[in-house]
């Protein structure tokens, strides 16, 4: 039982926090930030990488897992990038002036 | 085992404060680039963490390592593919396959733990529970975040339109039901962890699909904003069914910034979320109620020659960008036509509206890549004093953001809504495609007025005509 209430304490921090984190966005940065956050929401990476580690010999599973892994790659890899892109051509222009 | 856990620990703490940094730095212009490559950095640790501690404690058989780099390596490549291949103006539409990818995998997880529970020894019911209702959570959060991103995705592509009944009482009727179909899966799957679970993924699929079909296009980055947030909480879903307390950090956090993030952007629209989510298309409904409706009267059209001979006699020019020119991918163009502007010492700046573009500071990201400078992009209510003092404004292809009606008729549901105050400049040019109302179906009082001139043609034909009849005029070539 311990894990899951220290676990729902730690749910309840991390929701506070992320309310906390994001105040006042300036509306340049909605779509970079939509973007950043989305790659982070592809975290669950983790949770796939914990399936296939946990998962032994059993072939559906670490199918599933891999594919699972596949599809968190493709947010998180994808979503950094993306957002980087965004972000290198205000950064870009800030240099120059 | 010693030395293993304190330092798979720390490697968590530090992935957890660089994730809450990247952030915090995400919302600052100064920061945000730092911000990302901080998040991604926290992203690695966080998987070399898990690498580690379970190489070190239960080990990693060859099998998994091999299924591991499969999927690393086609969901990389993938990704890293669409990324660097997809066009700007594509935005909204890439953020929610990404968004929808994510709700995916943490739908896979649950569904993989469920269908093979590991074989721990005997757990107390309570914990037995608790699992089976993470779960729950995530398959249902995952299954409605997959399906409503690839909905938004579609819609937004125009392979999808909204159809007729999703605008009437039906889909309430539809989505309700799907909802308690999954409640009852949902439950079902609570208790034993097994039944039900086919039934809790089509119905929240459904539901998701249900929720994101009657939405316009013009609310859609609310929506991909919010599954966004839902794909936050299907992740932190998952740490509770895996075990992870960092998955349920950066889930949680991702949730609740993704929520405030939707707010902000609903506040941008001066809508509210329920009536984004109930409300269905705005169109559809103010066309019912007959409001703000009518007739145009008095359409004044113009060639872009007049247009280009109104412009080389002007001294102070506002160009408003909207979404047809995103569309047009017009803003090339449009650059090249500034230049010539500003060549011939004509002051030129952008009113950029909040939620210009299709979707909050997508225009800023079109506009960046055109070259145009960060600081000609001035925000509405920096620019909107500016107006009365402004020759010559040109709309390409904004709508509802400069309609007067959102100030001055207050039957108009529009209003209310933050508007740029284009009327009150000497002229203004439309350019426009057709007397087509803009996403919320409304006519625009602003195209009646005597000051206003319509040039029709698609924004990036209209651009490089106006281009070639400054060109002719001698416009900015005087050195």
């Amino acid at each position: 039982m311990s894990f899951f209430s220290e676990a729902l304490w730690v749910l309840l921090l991390g929701s506070l926090l992320g309310l906390e984190l994001i105040g006042k966005v300036p509306p340049t940065l909605h779509t970079p930030l939509m973007s950043g956050a989305n790659a982070i929401s592809g975290i669950t990476m983790l949770a796939a990488l914990t399936l296939i580690i946990k998962s032994g010999d059993n072939l559906p599973l670490l199918i599933i897992g891999s594919i699972s892994l596949g599809f968190a790659l493709f947010n998180v890899i994808g979503g950094f990038l993306v957002t980087d892109r965004m972000l290198a051509m205000f950064s870009r222009k800030k240099t120059r002036k | 085992m010693t030395f293993i856990a304190p330092v798979k620990f720390a490697i968590d703490l530090l992935a957890v404060l660089l994730l809450a940094l990247g952030i915090k730095g995400l919302s600052k212009v100064r920061s945000a680039r730092e911000a990302n490559r901080l998040a991604s950095i926290a992203m690695i640790l966080a998987a070399f963490g898990v690498l580690l501690h379970s190489q070190g404690t239960i080990g990693i058989s060859i099998n998994s390592w091999i299924w591991i780099i499969c999927g690393t390596l086609i969901g990389g490549l993938l990704g890293a593919l669409t990324a660097k291949r997809v066009p700007m103006t594509a935005m909204p539409e890439i953020v929610a396959l990404f968004n929808g990818c994510g709700g995916m995998s943490s739908l896979l997880v649950a569904l993989g733990v469920a269908l093979f529970p590991p074989a721990e020894g005997q757990n107390s019911v309570v914990i037995e529970l608790v699992r089976n209702f993470s779960i729950v959570v995530s398959l249902f959060v995952g299954a409605i975040t997959f399906s409503g991103s690839m909905v938004a995705m579609a819609k937004l592509q125009g392979w999808l339109s909204t159809p007729s009944w999703t605008q009437s009482k039906a889909r309430h009727f539809f989505n309700i039901l799907c909802a308690v179909i999954a409640l009852i899966g949902g439950i079902y799957l609570s208790i034993d962890g097994q039944n039900g679970l086919i039934l809790i993924v089509v119905a929240s699929s459904l539901l998701g699909i249900g929720v994101t079909l009657p939405i316009g296009g013009a609310d859609m980055p609310v929506v991909i904003s919010l599954l966004n947030s839902y794909s936050g909480v299907a992740a932190a879903a998952a740490g509770f069914v895996v075990g992870s307390q960092l998955l349920i950090v950066a889930g949680a956090m991702v949730g609740a910034a993704g929520l405030i993030l939707t707010q902000v952007m609903c506040d941008g629209m001066n809508r509210s979320l329920v009536s984004v989510l109930f409300g269905g298309a705005l169109g559809a409904s103010s066309v019912a109620s007959g409001g703000g409706g009518g007739e145009y009267t008095n359409i004044t059209s113009c060639s872009p020659e007049e247009c280009a001979l109104t412009l080389e006699a002007a001294e102070r020019v506002i160009i408003v960008p909207g979404y047809g020119l995103a569309v047009a991918q017009a803003q090339h163009t449009l650059r090249e036509v500034t230049r010539v502007l500003e060549n011939a010492d004509i002051e030129v700046t952008y009113a950029i509206h909040p939620v210009a573009g299709r979707m909050p500071g997508h225009m800023n990201v079109l506009l960046a890549e055109a070259d145009v400078p960060y600081e000609q992009l001035k925000e509405m209510d920096v620019i909107n004093p500016e107006f009365p003092a402004t020759d010559v404004v040109l709309v390409l292809g904004a709508n509802d953001v400069v309609n007067p009606q959102a100030k001055n008729d207050q039957t108009s549901p529009l209003y209310g809504m933050p508007v740029l105050d284009v009327q009150e400049a000497r002229t203004v040019f439309v350019v426009k495609r057709g007397m087509n109302a803009g996403y919320s179906g409304i006519k625009n009082d602003l195209f009646d007025l005597q000051n206003t001139s319509m040039v029709f043609g698609d924004a990036k034909k209209v651009l490089g005509d106006l281009l070639l009849e400054l060109k002719e005029l001698g416009v900015g070539s005087k050195g």
